[in-house]
């Protein structure tokens, strides 16, 4: 068994598998039944001075008959008082010693931010996380996103919290920025002790195209939410990955954005997260989903012989670079196996209108197929033109079988050349431009 | 919402399979991609131009031996999409709505067909005549139109009211039907081909074949065709059903009538047929709700004679049999025994219509087993006006085979009298196939159960390596 404990910034926790700061961070009761469904740790909801929400408050992307695979809300930080929220976490905090709970901040002052990070510490927080991100609501009085997205502003912020703060300082950062690690170098500038990403980001799910209000609707009205669900997740991993590969950042990180399963977490593991944070998962199925995720990481790590965490995160950080630094030769093509294959011509269709018209539908007889597969007899099956196949992928991508269709390396004999060294040979006049499709 | 669940599974196949197996060629991967985004009058129109009869066939299709017999989800072993159900999903959204999604064309085109029988294959070759701009005329010998889905399909399965919507349907498209209207006898075959461009025939099959035995002429003796029509026409309450009943066949039909005497209150019903269980012309799945209702099976037996009291049905001679070396089936002797029952179905075939067709056309060729001889195609006979289709042409196979035949020859009628090369309209899902519409399910119908065997054959070979990719 590998040891999922963990400590991030100095925050100590029996698990990485954290609730995220939203609607099931709430309260104490809901913290109670985090952490007995064994969640190690929990981000309560942003403490700030109270606000008061809209009813009609999500809304969601469903795709293809799955539900949620994009979430949105316009639902703002806590509608508690500071009073109730900081005597509950005090109150969980007695009862569970070993797990984090981490009070999430937003707030309008120097005094206030001091008051309240003074206010986590009396409460027994064991630390606190800056909310920059909150993109709707919060960010028209020039808190959340607003803050986030200007560095400068979240480096002085975070300088005022730092002028106090005993416990460890996590600044969340959101993803509606340029360059999400001009944002992550402002809090490492102000030391912070860590950075959570990603935030929502802006969205507007759908338009109901009987009355034109879009969702989540307020009256008719409705207004530019936050997004996050298991659809954000590339964007995750690519803001996780480009802080965690920055020099200048080099500070734990805990990975947010459409985690909903072991592997998810597993990967921004990889990609550097110390620990994941979760909530539209949550939301979508309830606390009870840890389990698996607990049991699923724990059974990756020891068939991977890792003994804990900190064996995995950062592993494929140093595998993602820039694109001109990928290797010219490679080339690999796609091969179909035609005794797994359905016959649904779904790579056929793909390819020739989406592609590069690298697959023939051939008769099966001619292929020494005989039947051919699928269950119409001498049906044209589909054949890759491996010499003509760019290996785009596309093919495997949209097979509903398994490992029906592989890639596979086709040995060019040359060596790698990358694209800065092509420029550099054809202007030195070595090679000529490659064709096309080469 | 079920419906969508459904067709979200669909994986929208290209040159699908399914499309393959439907012998009207409908584009079954299109009409299910319009269920799973909500455009459900999308898709009934996308049904209904390839098979005016979308409705009733969503119904009474053999699906399993046909579009769902070919999806391709068998060989991932997932459950095939209830390609038939979804049909019916859609089908039934425009009926229950009234809404048209056929429209006649704008411009006709002046010339005239007569379509002779108003049942699947006439519907179906009617249809499509009048979509292409012909003026249509069909001549029925009944009282309604519809033919064997109005008059003789199971009625759990399919009620006459929507056989008789789907005849409206063609009226909509500009199609005149005339009920009560015999051809060769009350308008000649002369007649016919003088006041009309071209003739489809789709008479169908005619009455139900005789056994031939002592006491078939009694009362309780009836020709299982007509006991479902009752089914049709009479309240059910007033049918008179037997307490044992005995089907006579291994057909559909004989399932149909066995199955329909459990439902009319039949204590104990009784299927003879005188070969063996696998020998059966009844589809397994037909097969298993007959099982299902507690009917009784008596396999390799055949009748000698009817048994009665003053005139009255009370059981039935049976034989054992057994078949020869040469193939021959015989009667095993003195293995005669009595069955004791009140009502004898007889389901052992239909006859052809040949004479009747003769005697409408004299010079059209017939061929040995009872069919008008013609152009797999195009449904052309040796008179080149003359078309056909349907049961009367293939000798009896399924509603949709019919439709099919129908639209195959209206094409055939097309080609004819445009005096150019029409061909059939190719679907979506196959636009850009070698060999376009010939390949496609109108012109060479797969059969999924009729390849079973085959494909287990060619697994096996592929798992022994004698296949390689």
């Amino acid at each position: 068994m590998a040891d999922l404990s963990v400590n991030f910034a100095g925050i100590r926790a029996p698990n990485p598998f954290w609730v995220a700061s939203g609607p099931p961070s709430n309260t104490a009761y809901q913290t109670h039944r985090a952490f007995e469904a064994g969640w190690g740790g929990l981000i309560w909801k942003t403490i700030g001075t109270p606000i008061v929400n809209v009813s009609s408050r999500y809304s969601a992307l469903d795709i293809g008959g799955q539900r949620m695979v994009g979430f949105n809300n316009i639902e703002l930080i806590s509608d508690r008082s500071p009073e109730v929220n900081f005597q509950e976490i005090a109150e969980v905090k007695k009862r569970w010693p070993n797990h984090a709970v981490i009070s999430s901040l937003m707030c309008e002052s120097r005094e206030q931010w001091h008051e309240f990070v003074r206010r986590s510490e009396d409460a027994g927080a064991d630390g606190i996380e800056l909310n920059y991100g909150c993109p709707h609501g919060m960010c028209e009085r020039g808190m959340g996103s607003a803050v986030g997205q200007q560095p400068l502003v979240a480096e002085r912020i975070t300088r005022w919290v730092m002028e106090v703060a005993k416990i460890p300082v996590i600044v969340k950062l959101t993803p509606n920025i340029t360059d999400i690690t001009a944002a992550a170098r402002a809090a490492k500038r102000a030391g912070a002790n860590a950075i959570s990403l990603i935030n929502t980001i802006n969205s507007i799910t759908n338009v109901n195209l009987d009355t034109f209000a879009s969702e989540p609707s307020v009256r008719g009205m409705s207004s530019h939410g936050g997004y996050c669900g298991p659809a954000v997740k590339p964007i995750a991993l690519n803001m996780v990955q480009s802080c965690a590969a920055d020099p200048e950042v080099r500070m734990p990180i805990s990975g947010i954005g459409g985690i909903s399963s072991w592997r998810d977490a597993a990967e921004f593991m990889a990609f550097g997260a110390g620990t994941v944070q979760v909530c539209t998962a949550i939301m979508h199925h309830g606390f009870r989903i840890v389990d698996d995720m607990i049991e699923g990481l724990n059974s990756y790590l020891d068939e991977k012989k890792m003994r804990s965490v900190d064996d995995l995160c950062g592993r494929a950080v140093a595998n993602v670079t820039t694109w001109e630094k990928l290797d010219l030769n490679f080339r690999q093509v796609a091969r179909i196996n035609h005794d797994t294959c359905i016959g649904c011509n779904l790579c056929y269709i793909a390819c020739e209108d989406g592609a590069h018209q690298c697959i023939d539908l051939l008769n099966p007889d001619s292929l020494g197929l005989d039947l051919g597969p699928g269950r119409v007899p001498h049906k044209h099956v589909p054949k890759v033109r491996e010499d003509d196949c760019v290996g785009c992928n596309l093919c495997t991508l949209v097979c509903p079988v398994d490992r029906c269709i592989t890639m596979v390396e086709v040995p060019t004999g040359k060596p790698p050349m990358t694209w800065v060294e092509y420029q550099a040979k054809v202007a030195s006049g070595e090679m000529k431009p490659l064709p096309p499709h080469h | 919402m079920e419906a969508r669940v459904e067709a979200n599974r669909c994986l929208y196949c290209f040159d699908a399979p399914c499309i393959h197996a439907c012998p009207t060629g409908i584009d079954v991967p299109a009409f299910i991609r319009k269920i799973a985004g909500g455009n459900e009058i999308g898709a009934a129109k996308t049904i209904l131009e390839a098979n005016i009869l979308g409705a009733s066939c969503a119904r009474i299709c053999p699906t399993k031996v046909l579009c769902e017999g070919a999806c391709v989800l068998h060989d991932r072993d997932e459950k095939p999409i209830e390609i038939g159900r979804l049909q019916r999903h859609a089908t039934d959204f425009v009926n229950d709505r009234g809404i048209h999604v056929l429209k006649p064309p704008e411009k006709k085109n002046g010339k005239r067909v007569a379509v002779v029988g108003s049942g699947p294959a006439g519907l179906g070759c009617a249809a499509e005549l009048a979509q292409l701009g012909y003026q249509v005329t069909i001549f029925e010998k009944s009282k309604l139109p519809g033919g064997l889905n109005t008059y003789g399909i199971a009625y759990y399965k399919l009620k006459p009211q929507l056989s008789l919507n789907e005849a409206e349907l063609v009226k909509d498209l500009g199609v005149e039907i005339r009920c009560g209207v015999e051809v060769g006898r009350d308008i000649s075959g002369e007649e016919l081909q003088r006041d009309f461009h071209a003739v489809f025939l789709g008479l169908g099959l005619g009455d139900g074949n005789r056994l031939g035995i002592d006491g078939e002429n009694l009362p309780e003796c009836l020709d299982a065709l007509d006991f479902i029509e009752q089914i049709h026409t009479e309240p059910l309450h007033e049918i008179p059903v037997g307490h044992q009943v005995v089907v006579i066949g291994g057909g559909n039909t004989a399932i149909d009538a066995a199955t329909q005497s459990v439902r009319l209150g039949a204590k104990q019903v009784t299927m003879v047929y005188r070969r063996g269980e696998s020998q059966m012309s009844a589809y397994p799945f037909e097969f298993e709700k007959a099982k299902h209702d507690s009917v009784h099976f008596l396999f390799d037996s055949m009748p000698i004679s009817v048994i009665d009291i003053d005139g009255h049905v009370v059981g039935i001679r049976l034989a054992r049999t057994r078949m020869t070396a040469d193939g021959k089936l015989v009667m095993i002797p003195g293995s005669e025994f009595t069955h004791d029952c009140d009502m004898i179905l007889k389901a052992v075939g239909q006859e052809k219509q040949a004479e009747i067709m003769r005697g409408i056309f004299p010079k059209i060729a017939v061929g040995p087993d009872g069919v008008i001889t013609r152009d797999q195609l195009s449904g052309a006979t040796n008179i080149p006006n003359i078309f056909v289709g349907g049961d009367c042409a293939n000798g009896g196979r399924e509603v949709v085979n019919a439709v099919g035949e129908g639209k195959k020859a209206a094409h055939g009628i097309h080609t004819f009298l445009a005096g150019e090369r029409a061909s059939l309209p190719i679907q979506p899902s196959r636009l850009g196939v070698d060999g376009s519409a010939s390949g496609c399910g109108l012109h060479n119908p797969i059969r999924a159960h009729e390849l079973e065997a085959h494909w287990k054959a060619n697994r096996s070979a592929k798992n022994s390596g004698a296949h390689h990719g």
